[in-house]
């Protein structure tokens, strides 16, 4: 067909597209191609606006970047990023596989039914609100401390406790996320066929044998996705929740590179630098994206894509 | 009913898997509960409590009243139903239109828009970059800071999509040799088969926009033109009493005006959570399956 008959044909699906391309334009490639100030002493005077400012701007090449390394706080923020990231796949990772697990085998569909509606909910809170209420039952004026002031004891603050700040924020992911977690390793155990269980238990396997030979396997595609996506990730920790307490809890427990990027850049004015620290960020993402897939692969899994 | 191969569990097999239960449903409904009975307790039995009220002792409306009397909440709240209604509508429009535009595989163009819309699943935009151009649009201090930029979410448009090519394409045929054009196929015929699939999308869509913070944080400087979650957080968590520019300026906070803004931050979710439980299992996987 020719390409006019084609237009012809399809210019009012075209059309649907404008505003989805227009948006995704400006908001998503505009900003990726803004990268390049990462290479500039981007000066936001310049010009009279963020364009003529960018092209009246010296470009200097990797000096950012020799800043950025030459930084002990972005090397403080890049490890308290790896630590909880760490952290958080040790302790946090195989909660949802435990939980899933425990919810399919409720005999009982209501109670079943009605601890998912319960756990899943925390999922659609903000962060702001998710804190706020750790602040309300934890914090220094909260109801666990006004317990324990009733009982004669003496409160602590886990709020503002640089010490404990790793375990704070993973109990708060778990509390916000770990029913959500579960959807899709319930999604997978529902998949599993249960003549298998029973063949199992015919020929003698008990329950953990069973849960080590039947359930596990059943969800090791699931699994390996979801490392792969969290590894892929894994300079991203969460930003809100970290900029929300970094204030309480003090720059040496709750500075990761999201939160270094903002503070040094957005909130000082400091374009070029705050560029060069996220494309530094992105660039090793992708490489641990890639990286991760790879490994999938080589475990006999799909990954998130493959050369086919 | 337990298969009959499958042995009984052990009585602290099950001792243990309903304290875990328990305990999680707890840490969940507690601190909303708690939060509900400060926020409708009269000042006495809140000081008498010392601060957080667990059993309710008499019942007091006065902090919403004073609330709702005029002032940063009432207005952060104005801004954020703004921002959620207007919002909702133009993601929802963007969506299902991208996602009709990019349903039929072979027509103009296809894969390579299909890669335009996929690209920014993998890179998101960078942060910096992405406030100078809100900027640069002069869209600071502006609702559309908020809207414009987390309009199209791929990660919705992938599962509208999925459904949009679920439908039988006799159905779409018929109506293409009676000469209906797309934009009349997609709203006769395509949009009253996925009703359910596009109210979950919107539902997600409207969460988003209740809960943004940060965007506003980056984009809205003046405090009249706060939303909810950034009068809660300059409240609850930075400690600031609202600001205010009529007479109740001077109100000192109190516990119960305090759990009645947390309260109405979370309302809406809690409000529109069972229409969204209700289908977004099925409407997250049907996407995730064929996406």
């Amino acid at each position: 067909m020719r390409l006019r008959d084609r237009l012809r044909r399809d210019w009012q699906l075209l059309v649907m597209l404008v505003p989805g391309v227009v948006l995704l334009l400006v908001f998503s490639y505009v900003p990726i191609l803004g990268n390049v100030i990462a290479f500039q002493d981007y000066n936001p005077y310049a010009g009279t606006n963020p364009l003529t400012a960018f092209l009246s701007s010296d470009w200097i090449g990797f000096g950012q970047f020799q800043l950025l390394f030459e930084d002990p706080a972005f090397w403080d923020a890049l490890r308290n990023t790896l630590t909880i990231t760490v952290f958080q796949l040790v302790f946090f990772f195989p909660l949802p596989i435990a939980l899933a697990v425990m919810l399919h085998h409720l005999l009982s569909r209501r109670l079943r039914g009605f601890i998912q509606t319960v756990v899943y909910l925390p999922h659609f809170f903000s962060w702001v609100l998710v804190i706020t209420f750790f602040v309300q039952m934890l914090g220094g004026a909260g109801l666990f401390a006004q317990t324990l002031r009733d009982a004669g004891l003496e409160p602590w603050n886990i709020m503002t406790n640089p010490d404990t700040f790793l375990i704070l924020v993973t109990a708060e992911a778990v509390w916000k996320d770990v029913g959500w977690g579960t959807i899709v390793f319930l999604a997978a155990l529902a998949a599993v066929d249960p003549h298998l269980y029973e063949a199992a238990a015919v020929d003698g396997a008990g329950r953990w044998r069973r849960l080590w030979h039947i359930t596990l396997p059943g969800l090791r595609p699931v699994i390996v996705l979801l490392l792969i996506l969290r590894l892929g990730d894994a300079l991203s920790v969460g930003f809100e929740q970290f900029i929300l307490q970094r204030d309480a809890v003090g720059r040496q427990a709750a500075e990761v590179l999201d939160t270094y990027v903002y503070y040094f850049s957005i909130a000082t004015g400091n374009f070029g630098f705050g560029a060069a620290a996220g494309l530094f960020k992105a660039a090793i993402g992708l490489v641990l994206i890639l990286a991760a897939n790879r490994m999938a692969h080589a475990l006999g899994e799909r990954g998130i894509y493959s050369k086919s | 009913m337990r298969p009959v191969w499958e042995e009984p569990p052990t009585v602290p097999g099950r001792a243990l898997k309903a304290v875990i239960l328990t305990l999680l449903v707890a840490s969940v409904l507690f601190p909303l509960w708690t939060v509900l009975v400060t926020s409708l307790s009269p000042p006495s039995a809140i000081a008498s409590a010392g601060g957080f009220v667990v059993i309710p002792r008499g019942f007091d409306l006065s902090a919403y009243r004073t609330i709702f009397a005029g002032g940063a909440v009432t207005r952060a709240l104005w801004i954020s139903t703004l921002v959620t209604v207007i919002g909702t509508a133009v993601a929802l429009t963007v969506t299902v239109l991208s996602a009709y535009g990019l349903s039929r595989p072979g027509s103009t163009g296809h894969r390579w828009l299909l890669a335009y819309f996929l690209i920014p699943f993998l890179i998101y935009p960078p942060l910096v970059p992405k406030y100078l151009v809100v900027t640069g649009l002069g869209l600071k201090d502006s609702i559309w800071a908020l809207i414009l930029p987390s309009a199209v979410s791929v990660f919705n448009l992938v599962v509208v999509r999925g459904f949009f090519q679920g439908i039988p394409p006799e159905l779409l045929d018929s109506a293409r040799i009676d000469g209906a054009g797309d934009f009349r196929i997609l709203a006769r015929i395509v949009l009253p088969l996925s009703s359910a699939v596009v109210a979950v999308i919107g539902l997600f869509y409207a969460v988003a926009y209740w809960n943004v913070w940060f965007d506003a944080l980056l984009f809205i400087d003046r405090n009249d033109m706060y939303p909810i979650q950034r009068v809660l957080q300059s409240y609850l968590l930075a400690g600031q009493a609202p600001h205010t520019s009529g007479a109740a300026a001077s109100l000192p906070p109190t516990e119960a005006i305090k759990m009645a803004v947390v309260v109405l931050t979370v309302a809406p979710i809690v409000a529109v959570y069972p229409f969204i439980q209700r289908h977004f299992i099925k409407g997250v996987l049907i996407g995730a399956v064929k996406g």
